[in-house]
């Protein structure tokens, strides 16, 4: 392979340092009006009055949209239910007078400039009926219940029934540790705000309306299934399109109500269109939930662990379950015998959560890790050590399934070996450093590793190109990249002359991005159809008059340079552009689905694993914590590209520190409305905040995954981060703060 | 937990809207020139149109992003005068005859700026939406001549948030910039 596996350069890197990469708000047209969304200030209740007449009395106002002249759209819940919809009935903007949440869109002020809409906006006044509304997860935890089942359960498994008596071997074993960890909601805040813009095309086939949407979202596919369901579309009147996408983190994995909004304006007054949401209603739709845990272990003295409970409360809206595997992942990482793994969810007055990098992921595994280190200071052994004294061999929680692959003593074993770890006195508070303590953790990481179905066309175009498309996105992960290098390898073609195109639902179906398995799922998809346009290729050179392919079979052929070749004899050879002659001068295509073998994938478990050695410096004066360096060790299958896949671990390490020590959207009760809802109060880590990062890939050869061997990488990194500064924040100080994020309160007090 | 019904001060703000009397009278739309990227562009803006809405919206010049529209994210970074500012701190009227150098501004005939350039070789991106803003900060920086060390640009480059977390990367590009 030629570029598989190579550090290529980003090929979208040239549109984004020189300004060309358009964004869902930035497609310019001629006539384009302005949105602006007005925000409800209550948690609970119902709209009494809302008056619009000063708003629409503004010069260059178009129209202010309410609950009472809404448009008509789908009357049931099912044509409001996007692809990534929990159970339930989803939320639907201006639907009525109710308000569920605090910062619900009451209005949506239209007009010819952005600073009119802005200002008029101001002049809506609404008035409530409040009700007492409930925000406080841990003041309700009494509500838990067990979430409904769904399809969500297919890619998020409720877990398993408990299996032996945790209670017994709890009470029996000779050393043990219980820990309750509570953590705070956080905003995914990708530096793109949601925003559409809808190019009302005008009435195109039979009179009926066209719409291109320019939209913010992980999935075109799933906003454009979301309009034609609830405005009544038909799949050629709406066209998405989503070039590209200025962060996700799981925000764009359902559609937002500014879509909703910028069409349903759109529609009704056949003008295009603009809805941008601001900075604080980034903090009105979607959350990584408010989750209480707590665990138990058990062990031996040898350090077998013999009990082990893990329990999660979530928070959910009033109107959907939303929900996340948090507790499975500790009985992936351990087989214990007897387990008690356990999940429910509160509903509350706030907006459905939304699955958040790593969602679940990195909130169970903080809680199991912290422990696990807690556990080994009562042990007196090396967390490490611990570790793999109860390495799982086999995932029990899916039914003693082994690994399709697991290289994590080697993650481990690399990991420790770059970090020094070796060095690192076992005693707490034991390394100073000027005024500072010193502190070393170290964690686990684990992710699921799935590949699904994905759709994909090859073009061998008239001058000899090759376009490859598909409907995902590139959320900054580095799909047009990889894709690209997958799309050149297939087909032995010179990286330049292969353009792979993604984001608009005219392009064969994908699922949205998300999960960390678009490497896996549209890289397959790309390789499928690559190799069927081949295959198709293949057939056309054979049918030439003449040809030297006439007697070969496909396999004997091989695609390289631009060329097909007989692999026995190279000097048989054909150039492709060579095939758009003999397809009379047209254009080469095929469009193919991929479905990864589910009787081969089904018999194992499959995940990506991680170690993360953290070093951190705790002033106790003041309370501050910084991460002075980190090394992550990653087991993640094959790395298509070094370059891009280290960019993607650092910015997990990244959110691992964020996570840990920043990241808090703080609810004021009273209200019910998150009170740090912008980017100074709301903390994310700036440049002066990261300091030496490592990544290491350690090499994983899966055969089962995918016919790539692909896991992808989009979560793994963040994973293993807060549990492992949480344990290095025990070591400087011998403090053990379970909460997170650990602020200065918690390390001083 | 029970709730006690307050009224905070921003719905307290909402029901006074009520009193303020009819609309007030819409700012006029005035000629604004200034240079951008070396060429001059007269634009009829109203005075309450900040620079960044400016570039976007009037001028079509996108490159130029909105991540808070409140001076916190330092997405919006554009060179005015050579100095680097939060265009969505300032409005257009303010900035007559001024030179605006945006993103789309920085590479010549010659090819890309040689941070743009460090920014692909470092991969110090991912989504590419604070990235006009991270290059526009760093060739202020540049001209600043005060970032020596890594820690200096790490310091001086924090006005700019990545969400994605490229910052390791930024400080590599930056760093391969200042010592060429």
């Amino acid at each position: 392979m030629t570029y598989i596996g190579q550090p290529v350069k980003r090929v979208d890197g040239y549109d984004k340092v020189t300004g060309k990469a358009k964004y869902a708000a930035e497609f310019n047209v001629p006539g384009l009006t302005y949105g602006y969304v007005v925000s409800g200030t209550i948690a609970k209740g119902k709209i009494t009055r809302i008056d619009s007449s000063r708003a629409l009395a503004v010069p260059g106002v178009i129209q202010v949209f309410t609950h009472e002249n809404r448009p008509h759209t789908a009357w049931f819940d099912i044509n409001y239910k996007d692809l990534d919809a929990p159970p339930g009935s989803p939320f639907r903007p201006l639907h009525d007078a109710q308000i569920k949440y605090s910062g619900q869109p009451v209005a949506l002020v239209v007009a010819e400039t952005f600073e009119v809409a802005r200002y008029a906006a101001s002049l809506v006044v609404v008035e409530y009926n409040e009700e007492a509304h409930e925000t406080s997860l841990e003041a309700n935890l009494d509500e838990a219940r067990d979430p409904k089942s769904g399809m969500a359960d297919l890619l998020k498994p409720k877990p398993p029934k408990p299996r032996g008596h945790a209670d017994k071997a709890l009470a029996a074993a000779p050393v043990s540790v219980q820990t309750h960890h509570v953590h705070g909601p956080q905003h995914h805040n990708p530096m793109e705000m949601f925003g559409t813009t809808v190019v009302y095309d005008g009435e195109q086939k039979k009179g009926k309306p066209h719409f291109t949407i320019y939209d913010k979202t992980q999935g075109a596919p799933s906003s454009q299934l979301y309009v034609k369901q609830i405005f009544g579309f038909s799949s050629d009147q709406v066209r998405v399109i989503s070039p590209y996408v200025g962060g996700g983190f799981g925000s764009g994995l359902r559609p937002q109500y500014q879509l909703f909004l910028a069409v349903m304006a759109a529609k009704e007054l056949k003008r295009s269109v603009r809805v941008t949401l601001t900075r604080q209603q980034m903090f009105t739709f979607g959350h990584r939930p408010e989750t209480v845990q707590d665990v138990a272990l058990g062990a031996s003295a040898d350090g077998t662990i013999t009990a082990l409970k893990h329990r999660a409360v979530g928070a959910t809206s009033q109107f959907e379950d939303y929900t996340e595997v948090v507790v499975n992942w500790s009985g992936m990482l351990y087989d214990v015998p007897d387990t008690t793994l356990e999940y429910q969810i509160t509903p509350l007055d706030l907006y459905s959560p939304l699955d958040m990098r790593a969602p679940g992921g990195v909130t169970g595994d903080h809680a199991i890790e912290t422990a696990m280190d807690a556990l080994a200071y009562e042990l007196k052994m090396d967390p490490v050590e611990l570790r793999l004294k109860n390495y799982s061999e086999k995932d029990w929680t899916v039914g003693d399934k082994p690994y399709s692959s697991k290289e994590l003593r080697e993650c481990f074993r690399q990991g420790a070996e770059r970090f020094g770890w070796e060095n690192r006195n076992p005693e707490p508070r034991a390394t100073k450093r000027g005024n500072v303590l010193v502190g070393w953790g170290m964690a686990t990481g684990i992710w699921d590793a799935n590949t699904l179905p994905a759709r994909a066309e090859a073009v061998l175009t008239v001058n000899g190109k090759l376009r490859v498309s598909s409907a995902t996105a590139d959320i900054g992960t580095g799909t047009y990249t990889i894709m690209t290098q997958i799309a050149a390898d297939t087909l032995g073609m010179p990286i330049d002359d292969v353009i792979f195109k993604l984001g608009d639902t005219d392009m064969p179906l994908a699922p949205f991005q998300g999960g960390s398995f678009t490497a896996a799922t549209i890289g397959s998809a790309v390789k499928q159809v690559c190799t069927d346009l081949g295959k198709k290729l293949f057939k056309l050179a054979q049918k030439s008059k003449g040809s030297p392919f006439y007697d070969a079979d496909y396999d004997e052929v091989r695609f390289a340079d631009g060329h097909m070749r007989l692999k026995k004899d190279p000097s048989v050879t054909m150039p492709l552009i060579d095939m758009v002659a003999l397809n009379g001068g047209r254009s080469v295509s095929e469009t193919s689905t991929s479905i990864v073998n589910p009787l081969k994938t089904s018999n194992y478990s499959r995940h990506t694993h991680s170690a993360a050695f953290v070093e951190v410096e705790v002033d106790e004066d003041l309370g501050t914590v910084t991460v002075t360096r980190a090394v992550s060790a990653i087991a993640a299958g094959r790395i298509l590209n070094p370059r891009t896949a280290r960019s993607q671990i650092i910015g997990g390490m990244v959110w691992g520190i964020s996570s840990a020590l920043q990241e808090d959207s703080k609810m004021d009760h009273r209200y019910g409305r998150f009170m740090n809802h912008n980017l100074a109060e709301y903390h994310v880590p700036v440049n002066a905040d990261i300091h030496d990062l490592d990544v290491i890939f350690v090499e994983e050869h899966d055969e089962i995954v995918n016919p790539l061997g692909v896991k992808g990488l989009g979560e793994i990194g963040l994973v293993a981060m807060p549990a492992a500064i949480a344990n290095a924040v025990w070591h400087a100080t011998g403090k053990r703060i379970y909460d997170l994020p650990i602020t200065l309160d918690r390390v001083l007090y | 937990m029970s709730v006690k019904t307050l009224t905070p001060p921003a719905v307290q703000l909402a029901a006074k809207a009520d009193t303020r009397g009819p609309a007030r009278p819409m700012p006029k739309p005035g000629m604004v020139t200034f240079r951008i990227n070396g060429e001059s562009k007269t634009l009829s803006i109203a005075p309450w149109t900040t620079l960044l809405d400016a570039l976007r919206e009037y001028a079509n010049l996108t490159g130029t992003k909105k991540g808070c529209d409140h001076g916190q994210c330092g997405a919006c970074t554009v060179l005015v005068n050579g100095t680097r500012i939060n265009s969505c701190l300032t409005l257009a009227v303010m900035h007559d005859d001024h030179e605006i150098t945006t993103i789309e501004g920085l590479a010549n005939e010659g090819g890309l700026h040689p941070l743009q350039t460090a920014f692909i070789n470092h991969d110090a991106f991912q989504c590419g939406y604070c990235t006009p803003g991270q290059i526009c900060s760093a060739v202020g920086l540049m001209n600043e001549g005060q970032a020596k060390t890594e820690a200096d640009v790490r310091e001086l480059m924090s006005g700019n948030i990545c969400r994605c977390g490229a910052y390791p990367h930024i400080v590599d590009a930056v760093m391969e910039a200042i010592k060429k």
